[in-house]
């Protein structure tokens, strides 16, 4: 039961029904976009601005509560899961572009700014925002940060940490301070970086000033259909020994085809084994010249299509094929789950074999899209949560995350560690390792209330892992019920 | 949802279908259809489609305005879930959430997986009439948009009262209504909507049976609308001018009466079947080729009245027939610039469309209107930011929700204004008095059809001088 003196003191700081405490509204943020993970919540609180999330904040603080941010919702880790007992900061109240300085390319934004506004506010300008996750119609730039999101283009460009120059933080006892400076540069130790990628266990971000781009002269892009994966994967090879930097090269095989295909009619051949969407920006002599030689390039190693889309229009429709693809898994296969790993680009043919074959002996179909040229693999393991493979496929998909690391990668490439992959953490680091990281933490936040249970393998999360919800045994007899 | 635990295969009631007039409450919590009765409760297969990806969020107007996850799409397809496994009552917070949603179908558009939300929609809304109580003054307000909407006479006679009551009206009233006590918001929000009409046009009739000019492409039915023949007839007169000149005998039923479209959406289901029936009665006997309705709420339902009337063996394959036949009024147009009859003088107008989402997001219908106003000489047309969320109107919204639609119509008008163009088109009078309310007399609004009925009379369009 909660204290009604506390609720008090959360609705007399929080404007405009600031916060939820009904059962219906607690229960719709129980999970974030990895659903197999849910949490109830204590309280949901949707502040309106710093000062506000800065209260908030240090109320926690006063009643010892545990509190988790949220951005959109769409992490794919877990990372924004609820803590019993605990409360759900959304900064989905903040999302105001605060400035677009255009001689200095770049923007200062609230937390809850969606991705691509970022980009749309700077057109006009002829600027934009390099990372762009698939999800960047809705991810938030507060999550970007937290997750140190990636994207398609981060091959040429970076990851957010490139990309982001200064930050407004709330610490857990709801001090604020500043991190990074409005140049980029600065003094001292990058807590900036450390920050940034830190999943909520730091703190809340509540204001980003992020460096703009000016939109390249000249983009291109070919999408091109291999007989194998192995042809596509050693393309990518060749592309990267003849020293072009492609802005992004991305494969997809025929079964994330037929989804994508089937949502956004992008043009995608579906029963092409696999396809490479390659894509070239910069001055247009140098990009034409890279164009020729790429192309012949794919030619030699027996493209069976090259599709080059002229108008800008096509071009974003062969995006869109590729980024809606996740999603539009949900139209082959009644529930999914959406795993991130990175082997070295070297090793993509043999991880994506043993994927395949792993695949096989749990009886279930994995799809693949990834991010060839930085080897950030995305295998979509398809399973049917009615006929009772829930398991089966959240095994699967932490071996293969594992089998990344086996093969020299990481377990995270760009959705974080979050719930679903904290226990696999020891595989990649060692206990000196995480003990570090965990001192580090406590440097920050020294009770651990900033988002706990995530990134650091725990004797409770580990040895009872959180899988997916099971009804109790009263609660099938009818005896007890689960709001 | 993707990893709710099921209770099994959904039951096939199909044979009950139709059958049972007050549907009983499940009462077992949990079991069967859980908080929701047996007719026709939200598909599980339905709800299954979601995962939660959130891609829906953006474009979900409520979600804009107040960024909380039961106000999404997504939040409402989960406490769809949840009451269907009877873990939530439909009374209290379920029903405030589903009678916050708009139905502008922007979620439709979004969505990468597929998620059929109108359906879901439509599907949850009849539950939520037939087994929640409202209170009382929401029930009489309720009734009394019902008992007046779809009666063009009764509108005709509110429109008489109207048009005195606005040359009347004295100049102290806004003051005055701004006084009024809350609980009245609903009624203030509905007197502020009434359009300036002039009782000449309200009272005009279209004429039964007007012939094409030239050679004959076909025969089309007209569907003349309630709120649209009474508040804005010159919509209507310049849609007949405009089909006849393309070839078209334009037949109007004088019997027609309402397509059922805003009770349909408010989920009052057998009042809009018994619509439907009556309508497509009176359409067969007109044997048309086509039905070209130039209101974007009532061709979405009408093309749906398939769906609508699929359990009735009488009426099944009569409404498919009729819907097979239903077009929006651009449609008709589009199909003839390949090959037009009439000539388009041009009209020098930068001019800003604004996508009524039943027509965008329910109808699919976005680049048809583009192509037929692009085809005036003169017109430049210029793209709304955040053109993909709604006005506000969504057919009685705007009366029953007046602080949501409110904010979302200067939201809107805000958007239309930064456009710097010299009128805004949009094909529904939804739309059109919502966003008048919200941009006063700044700028002519006009349906597409009057542009291209300018153009091809040779005339200004109404409003530009």
């Amino acid at each position: 039961m909660l204290d009604a003196a506390m609720v008090r003191e959360f609705t007399d700081l929080l404007s405009d029904n600031g916060v939820i405490t009904d059962e219906v509204g607690l229960r719709s943020y129980e999970c974030d976009g990895l659903t197999g993970f849910r949490q109830v919540p204590a309280l949901v609180v949707l502040p309106r601005d710093a000062e506000e999330v800065a209260g908030a904040v240090k109320l926690c603080a006063k009643y010892g509560m545990p509190f988790v941010a949220r951005g959109a919702g769409t992490g794919l880790s877990g990372g924004a899961m609820p803590v019993a007992d605990g409360v759900v900061i959304s900064l989905q109240r903040l999302r105001r572009i605060l400035e677009i300085d255009v001689e200095n390319r770049r923007a200062v934004l609230e937390p809850g700014v969606f991705n691509l506004d970022i980009s749309t506010a700077a057109k006009p300008h002829r600027l934009y925002y390099a990372p762009d996750p698939s999800s960047q119609q809705v991810c938030t730039i507060g999550g970007n940060v937290a997750e140190n999101s990636g994207g398609a283009h981060c091959l040429k460009y970076g990851f957010t940490t490139n990309h982001v120059l200064e930050m407004e933080v709330v610490l857990a006892d709801g001090s604020m301070i500043t991190l990074g400076g409005p140049t980029g540069e600065q003094a001292g130790p990058d807590l900036r970086g450390l920050f940034i990628g830190s999943e909520g266990t730091l703190g809340i971000c509540t204001k980003v000033t992020v460096r703009l781009l000016q939109t390249p002269e000249t983009v291109r892009t070919v999408l091109a259909d291999f007989p194998s994966i192995e042809a596509a994967g050693d393309t990518v090879g060749d592309i990267v020994d003849a020293a072009i930097i492609p802005a992004a090269v991305e494969m997809m095989d025929s079964l994330s085809m037929e989804a994508s295909e089937a949502a956004t009619g992008a043009g995608l051949t579906v029963d092409a084994p696999a396809a490479l969407i390659i894509e070239l920006d910069g001055p247009a002599d140098e990009v034409d010249a890279e164009f020729e030689h790429l192309t012949a390039i794919c030619e030699r190693h027996g493209a069976t299509r090259l599709h080059v889309p002229t108008e800008l229009e096509e071009r974003q429709k062969v995006w869109k094929g590729r980024k809606a693809a996740f999603a539009a898994v949900g139209r082959i296969s009644p529930d999914y789950i959406v795993q991130d790993g990175v082997v070295p680009r070297t090793r993509l043919a043999e991880v994506l074999t043993r994927i395949a074959e792993m695949g096989r002996d749990a009886g279930l179909r994995v799809a693949n899209v990834f991010h060839a040229g930085d080897g950030n693999l995305h295998p979509l393991v398809l399973y049917s949560e009615a006929a009772g493979e829930h398991h089966a496929a959240e095994q699967l998909s932490t071996e293969i995350a594992e089998l990344c690391v086996e093969l020299g990668g990481s377990l995270s490439g760009e959705h974080g560690i979050g719930t679903d992959k904290a226990c696999s953490m020891p595989r990649m680091f060692s206990a000196d390792d995480l003990a570090v990281m965990h001192r580090v933490r406590l440097g920050f936040d020294p009770d651990s209330r900033c988002n706990p249970g995530k990134v650091f393998p725990t004797p409770r999360l580990c040895g009872e892992k959180p899988g997916p919800y099971r009804p109790h045994p009263l609660e099938e007899a009818g005896v007890i019920e689960r709001l | 949802m993707t990893t709710h635990p099921t209770s099994g295969p959904t039951p096939d009631f199909s044979s009950e279908r139709g059958e049972k007039a007050a549907p009983e409450r499940a009462d077992v919590l949990g079991g069967g259809f859980g908080s929701f009765d047996d007719h026709h409760p939200p598909a599980q297969e339905l709800l299954d489609d979601c995962v939660h990806c959130g891609f829906c969020l953006p474009t979900c107007p409520t979600y804009a305005l107040w960024g909380e996850e039961m106000d999404s799409p997504r939040g409402r397809i989960y406490l769809m879930e949840m009451a269907e496994k009877g873990e939530i009552p439909l009374e209290g917070a379920f029903t405030t959430h589903i009678d916050r949603c708009l139905g502008c179908m922007a979620c439709v558009t979004a969505c990468p997986s597929g998620v059929q939300y109108d359906r879901l929609l439509e599907a949850t809304r009849p539950q939520i009439e037939r087994n929640v109580t409202r209170s009382r003054a929401d029930r009489l307000f309720r009734e009394a948009i019902f008992a007046l909407f779809p009666y063009t006479r009764r509108l005709r006679a509110a429109s008489l009262g109207g048009a005195l009551y606005q040359k009347l009206r004295p100049k102290k009233m806004d003051a005055l209504m701004a006084r009024l006590p809350q609980r009245l918001e609903r009624l203030v929000a509905m007197e502020s909507l009434l359009p300036p009409v002039r009782v000449r046009d309200a009272f005009a009739r279209i004429p039964a049976r007007t012939p094409a000019v030239g050679p004959r492409r076909g025969r089309v039915g007209l569907l003349t609308g309630c709120v649209q023949d009474v508040f804005f007839h010159p919509v209507n007169e310049a849609t007949v001018r405009v089909l006849a000149a393309e070839g078209w005998d334009v037949i109007a039923p004088r019997e027609q009466t309402c397509c059922g479209a805003l009770g349909l959406h408010a989920g009052r289901e057998s009042e809009a079947i018994e619509r439907a029936k009556k309508l497509i009665a009176t359409f067969e006997r007109a044997e048309v080729d086509t039905i070209a309705t130039n209101v974007a709420g009532c061709g979405s339902s009408m093309k749906e009245y398939g769906e609508l009337l699929a359990d009735d063996p009488a009426w099944a394959s009569r409404a498919q027939a009729f819907a097979a036949k239903v077009r929006d009024i651009s449609e008709v147009v589009d199909e003839t610039l390949a090959d037009p009859r009439a000539r388009r003088h041009p009209l020098e107008a930068t001019v800003v469309y604004h996508d009524a989402c039943h027509l965008g997001h329910a109808q699919k219908i976005r680049s048809e209107p583009r192509r037929v106003l692009r085809a005036i000489p003169g017109v430049e047309l210029v793209e709304l930011p955040e053109a993909e969320i709604c006005c506000g109107s969504a057919g009685i919204y705007n009366m029953l929700q007046p602080e949501a639609a409110g904010a979302l119509g200067k939201r809107k008008a805000d958007n239309i204004r930064g456009t710097g163009a010299d009128a805004l088109v949009t094909a529904n009078p939804g739309c059109l008095l919502q966003i008048r309310k919200y941009l006063g007399g700044e700028l002519p609004m006009l349906h597409p059809i009057q542009l291209v009925d300018a153009s091809i009379r040779g005339v200004r369009p109404p409003e530009m001088g």
